[in-house]
């Protein structure tokens, strides 16, 4: 960020006042990629809730006439052509973001409840308890993510469960992880200090003082998470971990299924790995913008 | 509403230590606070698995002091030499290695942690940095109410909070508002309400102004002044700022590397200090007099503080001083001795400095001046 847009940024809170969240929200609205990344997350999650009304034609039956050699591309009736089995690829498409919100939203919220647990654990209790909880974390993040996950979902059985557990159970040690090291930080600040010395009792300070400033991070990691989540979804359903029902337009699924038809109709690859791109971007962009605009470093 | 129906005030401090403490102790002529042997000692820890301990930082090294009712107790010395340390160990915020703290005649460090949230009702802290004492999210209300709230304050804590806000010269309006919509002042004055919302009767300021602009500083320091003649309270004051404490403080403790090395009143340690370590950070305050700053003889102690980790062996301070005499001061730890009526000094030699038999080594001063000894009296 260049030293001209921090000040401009510094000036602005100074106007109104109000409460962190407020500024922060000042500050979020002044950016453009964040106003970037809210088009495109909005854009995303709109035709994922609106798909069964947008979609022009049922996802899951042939509306075509499809041979391995002949597959029609884009026309004015089928805006993204065909696929291989001669359903509409557009509907397909608008089908599948329905289903990667799903996983993501689904996988997100439980990862995200599994580590704040440990990590409230953690941070709240310290000591030995603290120990314990960190060692777990760190030998589940030594191991890479998708390898995890992956070896998850194929020890479940494939299903769309399975990938939701599989990538939640991967995301809990990093919302842990990030949840007790805020926690910690708080925990040592002056105005804890001050609360223990006024005789606030010690659940009322971590529930009322640690807590809630340490919920910041946990909240961008979310967003960050959620493009993350889409794409390990897509990753896990493109090597056959996911559902096994065909009629359930999957992303990754989409994309696995159309690798024999690469040389004859490329642009069914390119519709769905677009479509993963441009949810994983929206989500990051907010994220990254959040995170910046929630960080006080970038305050004053 | 009356003032007295409100328990927070109809239950002032005297009646409520009598109440706390009914032995009685403290009541009459004892010290408010009598801090004996207070150390504080943090392990370094080695390893991951297995942490070994491989050290201590020596933070706070045995400290004797008593502080009466309604005083002031300065306590000065560089930074890192424990002093903000001492200053929360005395409230239990740092749990203490080893001594005592009394407190009204109660030992501190055996209360039960709910006898001891209730004895802390009546000690209080104010600290260094207002900002980061006060929770970012919590509106003025909040963090006024909060100790209120805590204590079971019966009355009417809107009110009370627009009293405190009175007492400590900010609008009712400010109630509303958040810690960063403040100036630093303004933020400080609000951790003081704090401090006071419970009706205390001890306060330990944390450099209380030194993170202020110099602008500030005296609209704090006059603050505290009007609080302790308004509400009777006792200060432990904590500063590096010898002017600051000068001004507010009846007693001032020097420290060095975790132990008392001077006590004295005010006045008469400015007069005549008599620790070599003393008279060093004296030497250092400039005059604002142009003649008697020039001829002012200034002493420069070399070497850096020593670590607390490896505090010297023998007088902590033989390492850095200027009147380091080749007997004792290397081997023999000095006691903090009581050298004339209230006059506590850590040093073998602190007569012969005194006479002015000792003087200065030619090293260890500034090499303008030709003669160090003690400032003529």
């Amino acid at each position: 960020m260049s030293l001209s847009q921090a000040e401009t940024v510094a000036v602005v809170p100074e106007e109104t006042g109000g409460s962190l969240g407020r500024e922060a929200w000042r500050r979020l609205r002044r950016n453009p990629v964040a106003i970037a990344g809210a088009i495109l997350v909005v854009l995303f999650v709109a035709l994922a809730l609106l798909a069964p009304w947008l979609a022009p034609y049922p996802p899951d039956k042939p509306v075509g006439q499809v041979t391995p050699t002949s597959i029609p591309g884009p026309s004015a009736e089928h805006w993204f052509g065909l696929d291989d089995l001669g359903r509409d690829e557009f509907t397909r498409v608008l089908w599948g973001a329905r289903w990667s919100l799903i996983i993501g939203v689904v996988s997100l919220l439980l990862g995200m409840a599994g580590g704040f647990l440990l990590g409230l654990l953690a941070g709240a209790f310290g000591g030995w308890v603290d120990s314990v909880v960190m060692r777990l974390v760190d030998m589940v993040l030594s191991v890479p993510g998708l390898l995890f996950a992956i070896g998850i979902a194929a020890m479940l059985g494939s299903g769309l469960d399975a990938v939701m557990i599989a990538i939640a159970v991967v995301n809990v040690p990093i919302f842990a992880r990030l949840l007790r090291g805020q926690m910690l930080a708080q925990r040592r600040s002056d105005y804890v200090l001050a609360a223990t010395s006024v005789g606030v009792r010690r659940r009322r300070i971590v529930f009322g003082h640690i807590l809630p400033n340490s919920l910041t991070p946990v909240i961008v990691q979310g967003t960050l998470t959620l493009a993350t989540a889409i794409v390990d979804a897509a990753g896990l359903a493109f090597l056959g971990l996911s559902s096994n029902d065909p009629s359930i337009p999957e992303w990754g699924r989409m994309l696995a299924d159309t690798q024999r038809y690469l040389s004859s109709a490329p642009l069914l690859a390119v519709f769905p790995g677009l479509a993963i791109v441009i949810a994983a971007l929206g989500f990051t962009l907010l994220g990254e913008s959040l995170r910046e605009a929630l960080d006080p470093k970038y305050r004053r | 509403m009356s003032t007295p129906t409100d328990p927070a005030v109809a239950d002032s401090p005297k009646t409520a230590s009598a109440g706390a403490f009914p032995d009685g102790s403290g009541v009459s002529g004892e010290p408010l606070l009598s801090v004996r042997g207070l150390k504080v000692h943090f392990p370094i820890r080695k390893g991951v698995l297995l942490q070994r301990v491989i050290g201590h930082v020596r933070a706070v090294d045995g400290v004797d002091l008593d502080v009466g009712r309604g005083m002031t107790y300065g306590l000065v010395g560089e930074s890192g030499c424990g002093k903000s340390t001492l200053g929360k160990a005395v409230l239990r915020l740092v749990e203490p290695t080893a001594g005592t703290v009394r407190f009204n005649g109660a030992d501190v460090g055996g209360q039960s942690p709910e006898s001891m949230r209730r004895l802390r009702r009546h000690m209080q802290m104010i600290f260094q940095d207002p900002l980061a004492s006060l929770n970012p999210r919590q509106s003025v209300e909040s963090v006024l109410s909060e100790p209120l709230r805590t204590h079971g304050f019966a009355g009417n804590r809107s009110r009370r909070v627009r009293e405190l806000l009175d007492l400590v010269g900010l609008p009712a309006g400010a109630a509303a508002r958040y810690p960063h919509e403040f100036s630093g002042g303004q933020r400080q004055r609000v951790g003081i309400a704090r401090a006071i919302a419970l009706n205390p009767e001890l306060i330990i300021a944390d450099e209380p102004v030194s993170a202020l602009d110099v602008s500030i500083q005296a609209q704090i320091v006059n603050l505290l002044e009007d609080l302790q003649d308004q509400l009777g309270l006792t200060y432990v004051v904590v500063a590096h700022d010898l002017a600051v404490v000068r001004h507010v403080s009846d007693v001032i403790g020097v420290m060095y590397l975790g132990a008392l090395v001077e006590e004295a009143p005010s006045d008469e340690l400015y007069a005549q200090p008599l620790h070599p370590y003393t008279i060093a950070l004296m030497s250092a305050i400039p005059i604002p007099d142009p003649e008697v700053e020039e001829r002012r003889r200034r002493i420069l102690l070399t070497g850096d503080l020593p670590s607390p980790v490896d505090v010297p062996p023998g007088c902590r301070f033989h390492t850095r001083c200027p009147f380091r005499q080749p007997t004792r001061c290397a081997e023999e730890s000095p006691d903090l001795r009581e050298m004339r009526p209230g006059r506590k000094v850590a040093c073998h030699w602190a007569e012969e400095i005194a006479a002015g038999t000792i003087r200065a080594a030619a090293s260890a001063h500034d090499p303008t001046a030709t003669e160090v000894g003690t400032p003529s009296s």
